[in-house]
């Protein structure tokens, strides 16, 4: 079927807001997450972790641990393997570390015993001769010739020449003519910015429970964004086939993309192998903060070069990122993302990736792009305010569309990008009145989405109703949207539907939640799965009524004669067909097992007014409005959802969220205290309108919601709080010290 | 570790004696489970006070309010009386931590604590408040403002423990305030702070004041020029400067992760300022028994 | 370390359990009790993913024993629904799309629950600080507090 040419307009499921079916579960306390997940015999493993920040490790001694009666097992990196593999290694290093540990927080033995105070009574016992290292913990200070060195010859190819011994990897892209297009402006910006990492924040802590018998065969539950990926690290850590490790997601308390990886999960495994019972491990909150991935802190320049009618000349942005202490590309994505919204003639990004002795960064939301995107539409903004023009007006005036060959390279196709800066031009919130010391700030954001491997079951029960099975862990109400896209495929009731998310053993592979991926890609494989069922339904039928299988046509939930010389028949309802299928064949089922394209970009565009108190430099957020594409919202409730928990994540990032290291290298704000996520207080109402510019990439037109709305927050924030206050801010987060040193400076 | 939970006094402060060192005080224990849990204390034993007469009780005494040591905030904030004359202790002791966190947190605990960030004690101390310590030897007072004699030392000797809070009387052309700062809305630990307490004179002007000062120095500090700066004005311009000048000169505050030395000094300036306002608004409403 | 043996009430009916003196009334519950709706964490009092009610008030059960229960009146998110019926605030939650990981969710139920039976019209700035102690990161709170506000007004009228 030619998707492009043939995009669906008329539902009847997709677009309404049902309620989610996992939803009594989740208000009545029966839904079970990681934590809630107990087998009999287990026991409690805990983690010893490293006080320094960079340090050899001499030896270890566990015989102690090892001697204290409760005690089932003990585990260091000696108990694994080394992969071959580099990138594996280094998820397994992270998990336990080899030879040095690398931050503070770094793990470096585990214990099972038979409760929590045996263990933590043998976590004390276990002896770590450690000779503390020099640490670097600041991107550009590790970026510098001799800086410490986190890791010796970690650089990847792309590394040229003259970098210091910690960067790993360097990108570049654009196109055009940079000196002529900076020759044509009649005003260029230079500016300089950073940005502090910060947490996914997700409320629940990693957990897991591994089960690893003596033939080898083991199983895993726990929660993550990815069973299958789970699963393929594990085996690869423990020297196990991919086939003897059954792993389970239960379901999960918030991801954002921290939980793309494993932390705890190999380290279970081992100490169960080892203990020869189950070990369940959860992590405590300060162990989250101290050692599962942040995202990444940038050091940035952007330079911008307009014409005083509002054209962008040419652009160029140098990206320094650092995700820790181990290799990581997140840098890509950011030079790719920083100008995707502008249609230019010359433009150029670079990027920098440093080691430093902090934790592994894990993907977050939209990885690498919000920060990138900040300080491109904070110098947009400058540029605005100094020519003195609208800063949408100047949006749209450059804004990338179809047709445009975007500043990555691809050209794009139809994007939504106009439709969302023209929704935000004619929407009230952008003409209302502002006070004293308030400010508007708006900016741009965008994401790719992915695609990706997914495979979906899906069974014609005889009762007349459906099961799908899928395996991507619903974190925000996808087994909603999966339900009504296979109710409004098959044209039945969503009620009849049933989406139950399955372990690593019962379908092919399917990639981790991530990317914005599931409601696309997974809602393609669920209507094409629903497609070969209904291909297998009007076969049966075909055969009941003898006449051809291309004579049966599928409309509203039936099968029916294709047109009168088909023959003159009564429909048969999806129900009549599977009541008789035992007699006309057997089981019906669909599947559809795919390495998903045609993703479809996303924009969106955000509005910001703040007032900023001049004598505390306290910021208040007074009124958000998220414009996005979501290409068609299968369930408008969850792509609202979307918008507006990505908008408060980015909220957060602005004004109060960030890693704070200490001159010894030591996270200093491992806890929900001082590591500021928005409180209901914090904010306003989110709100939000939905476009809808159809994907040409999917059957429906879906194009993947969850990761552009934390893009734009930051700029937003920086550009309203900087034209309340009369003085541009160049740093994240915008914390009130900061604030009202640049007041008090400005006098 | 064992839990005791004494039905008196006496046999409360006979346990701790006997364990000096080991044993730990529980309240609301919204402070005690957070350093048991982080590995910072482990007490061999828990001293549970909830079950020791009065010791829940808002109860009037000489015109004022004795507020027993496991009166949580919300209860504080319930009482009418307790609201009407100690607005600022009572606005202060709810803004420790969360609505579930007020359901068990107390101030008894919050001074005890011995911190300088404490959320209830500049308030207290700007209200005179006394505290009621039991020990081996019966009871004695501690006036608020000398209990605590370092980042987490107070005047408790062995065996004793703080049973009560009294707010004393005021005139009724009086009254307080308390604000602090914090980076967001709410669930965060004071930045700086400050708590007035004024009494008006017939002629409108403040007669008598306390202004004490949180998060700027090893512990709260009461700070008598402030108090003088605007003793004798009606908060006019030039009083309110020389307010915001002497809180300044009396921050010795330091850097770390909740804000920088110039920040603290300089907020907590804005912040007295505000709560004097405040308080002086809340008196002569009191007063005339008119709104401001 | 030895056991203490407490008789509370759980959701109306009479319950006992055994715990260590140091186990907190959040691991009684989840452990002991077998109740895991009240969930941990942070174990620090900063999240009120564990919001219990106690004796009418509301705690985070991280932060109290569980030995203080002996006597109390205990209430979780499991007591919330009588039998097949919802209460309004999970009803409105459900429909209104108030929860998207749903980790938060029956802290924030329990803790909305407690607010309307104080104050059955509350204004939206009122909603925000009384949930300000239980963070969600999914939302943006934004759905959550209409939610409450459907949930008020549907009770107000019942």
């Amino acid at each position: 079927m030619n998707f492009q040419s043939n995009t669906k307009a008329n539902f009847k499921v997709v677009g309404t807001r049902v309620p989610r079916p996992d939803g009594v579960d989740k208000v009545t306390g029966r839904a079970l997450y990681g934590a809630d997940f107990n087998v009999p015999g287990m026991q409690v493993g805990l983690i010893l972790r490293s006080p320094h920040a960079h340090a050899t490790i001499n030896s270890i001694d566990t015989s102690k641990a090892t001697a204290l009666p409760g005690v089932k097992a003990v585990v260091t990196s000696a108990d694994l393997g080394v992969p071959e593999d580099e990138s594996l290694r280094d998820v397994q290093d992270n998990c336990l570390a080899r030879g040095k540990v690398l931050y503070d927080g770094h793990a470096v033995a585990a214990v099972a015993a038979k409760d929590m105070a045996t263990a933590k009574a043998a976590l004390k016992l276990i002896k770590v001769d450690y000779t503390p290292l020099p640490h670097v913990t600041d991107v550009d200070a590790a970026m510098k010739l001799d800086a410490p060195v986190v890791q010796e010859a970690r650089a990847d190819e792309s590394v040229p020449e003259g970098c210091g011994p910690n960067v790993t990897h360097y990108c570049e892209f654009g196109h055009g003519d940079l000196e002529s297009g900076f020759g044509m402006a009649d005003l260029i910006l230079e500016r300089s910015f950073t940005t502090a990492a910060t947490h996914q924040g997700y409320i629940e802590p990693h957990a897991c429970v591994a089960s690893y018998g003596t033939d080898d065969k083991a199983d895993l539950w726990c929660t993550t964004q990815g069973q299958y990926f789970v699963r393929d690290l594990c085996s690869g850590i423990l020297g196990i086939e991919g086939s003897q490790l059954r792993v389970t997601a239960s379901e999960i308390g918030g991801g954002f993309g921290g939980k793309t990886t494993v932390f705890i999960e190999p380290v279970a495994l081992a100490l169960s192998r080892k203990a020869g019972r189950p070990v369940k491990i959860v992590m405590s909150r300060v162990d989250v903060f101290r050692a599962t991935g942040p995202t990444v802190s940038s050091s940035m320049d952007v330079r911008i070069g307009m014409t005083k009618d509002g054209r962008i000349t040419a652009a160029e942005a140098k990206l320094r990122y650092q995700g820790g202490a181990f290799p990581c590309g997140t840098v890509d994505m950011g030079a790719q993302a920083a100008f995707a919204a502008y249609d230019l003639k010359a433009v150029r990004t670079q990027g920098w990736n440093a080691l430093t002795n902090r934790p592994k960064e894990a993907a977050y939301r939209a990885p690498g792009a919000p920060m990138a995107i900040y300080a491109v539409e904070s110098v947009v903004d400058e540029l605005c305010q100094q020519l003195d023009l609208d800063p949408l007006d100047v949006r749209i005036l450059n804004a990338a569309d179809a047709g445009t060959k975007s500043s990555y390279g691809p050209t794009f196709d139809q994007i939504g990008l106009m439709a969302t800066l023209e929704a935000a031009k004619e929407h009230d919130h952008y003409h209302a009145p502002l006070g004293e010391n308030q400010g508007r700030g708006l900016s741009c954001g965008f994401w790719f989405n992915f695609g990706g491997n997914t495979s979906v079951s899906l069974a014609i029960n005889s009762d007349g109703t459906v099961s799908v099975t899928e395996g991507n862990p619903d974190i925000g109400g996808s087994r909603a949207s999966i339900s009504m896209m296979a109710a409004e495929e098959l044209g039945v009731a969503y009620e009849k539907v049933r989406t139950i998310i399955t372990d690593t053993s019962s379908l092919g592979q399917n990639d981790v939640t991530d990317g914005s991926r599931v409601t696309f890609a997974v809602g393609l494989a669920t209507i094409k799965a629903a497609r070969a069922a209904i291909r297998v339904m009007c076969g049966r039928v075909a055969k009941i009524w003898g006449i051809d299988e291309d004579a049966v046509v599928w409309e509203d939930g039936a099968a029916k004669p294709s047109g009168p010389n088909a023959g003159d028949f009564e429909p048969m309802t999806l129900a009549d067909i599977a009541a008789i299928s035992s007699e006309t064949g057997g089981p019906i089922a669909g599947h559809h097992e795919v390495n998903a394209e045609g993703a479809g970009v996303s924009f969106g565009v955000h509005l910001a007014d703040v007032e900023v108190d001049p004598e505390t430099g306290a910021t208040k957020v007074l009124r958000y409005t998220v414009f996005q594409d979501a290409g068609k919202a299968v369930h408008p409730d969850y792509v609202e959802g979307q918008m507006q928990g990505g908008a408060a994540q980015g909220i957060g990032w602005a004004l109060n969220e960030e890693y704070i290291y200490g001159d010894d290298g030591r996270l200093q704000n491992a806890g929900f205290l001082d590591y500021r996520i928005p409180v209901a207080s914090d904010l306003p109402n989110i709100d939000t309108v939905i476009l809808e510019i159809p994907n040409p990439g999917h059957p429906y037109g879906v194009r993947g919601v969850g990761e552009t709305p934390i893009v734009p927050p930051l700029a937003a924030l920086s550009n309203a709080v900087s034209r309340a206050i009369g003085v541009r801010l160049h740093e994240l987060p915008m914390s009130p010290p900061k604030i009202l040193k640049a007041v008090m400076a400005k006098g | 570790m064992q839990y005791m939970k004494p039905s008196t006094a006496t046999e409360a402060s006979d346990i701790l004696a006997r364990n000096e060192g080991a044993a730990r005080i529980l309240g609301g224990g919204t402070d005690l489970l957070v350093q048991m849990r982080s590995g910072m204390i482990e007490p061999e034993m828990i001293v549970d006070i909830k079950h020791l007469d009065g010791i829940t009780d808002i109860t009037a005494e000489d015109g004022g309010l004795r507020i027993g040591a496991a009166v949580s905030g919300q209860r504080l904030g319930e009482h009418e009386g307790a609201r009407a004359m100690w607005p600022g202790v009572v606005e202060a002791c709810e803004l420790i931590g969360s609505t579930q966190i007020q359901g068990r947190c107390t101030m008894a605990g919050n001074l005890c604590n011995g911190g300088p960030a404490a959320d209830s004690v500049p308030a207290m101390i700007a209200a005179a408040a006394v505290a009621r310590i039991e020990g081996p030897k019966g009871a004695r007072d501690c006036p608020v403002e000398e209990f605590v004699t370092g980042p987490g030392k107070t005047v408790l000797g062995k065996g004793e423990f703080v049973s009560s809070i009294f707010l004393p009387a005021r005139p009724k052309a009086a009254s307080d305030a308390y604000l602090r700062f914090i980076p967001r809305t709410e669930m965060d630990i004071a930045v700086a702070s400050a708590g007035v307490n004024i009494v008006l004179a017939d002629d409108g002007t403040i007669k008598s004041a306390r202004v004490a000062l949180g998060a700027v120095g090893p512990k709260v500090v009461l700070v008598a020029d402030a108090a003088d700066a605007i003793i004798g004005s009606k908060l006019e311009d030039p009083a309110i400067t020389a307010l915001v000048r002497a809180c300044e000169a009396a921050a010795s505050p330091i850097d770390d992760k909740r804000g920088t030395v110039e920040f603290r000094t300089t907020v907590v300036g804005v912040l007295a300022k505000r709560a004097a306002r405040i308080a002086m608004d809340r008196a002569q409403e009191n007063a005339t028994g008119e709104k401001t | 370390m030895k056991n203490i043996h407490v008789s509370t009430t759980l959701n109306g009916d009479d319950a006992e359990f055994v715990c260590a003196p140091e186990e907190t009334l959040l691991d009684a519950l989840r452990n002991r009790l077998g109740l895991s709706g009240a969930k941990e964490g942070c174990g620090t009092g900063d999240c009120g993913a564990c919001t219990v009610e106690m004796d009418g008030r509301l705690v985070c059960s991280c932060l109290v024993l569980g030995a203080e229960a002996q006597g109390a009146q205990i209430k979780t998110v499991e007591g919330m629904a009588i039998g097949e019926a919802l209460h309004p605030l999970q009803q409105a939650f459900i429909d209104h799309a108030a929860l998207q990981c749903g980790i938060c969710t029956p802290g924030i139920l329990v803790a909305a629950k407690n607010l309307l039976e104080r104050n059955p019209d509350p204004t939206d700035t009122e909603i925000r600080y009384w949930l300000a102690g239980n963070l969600c990161r999914c939302t943006g709170y934004d759905k959550i507090i209409k939610a409450v506000q459907i949930a008020a007004a549907d009770m107000r009228g019942a």
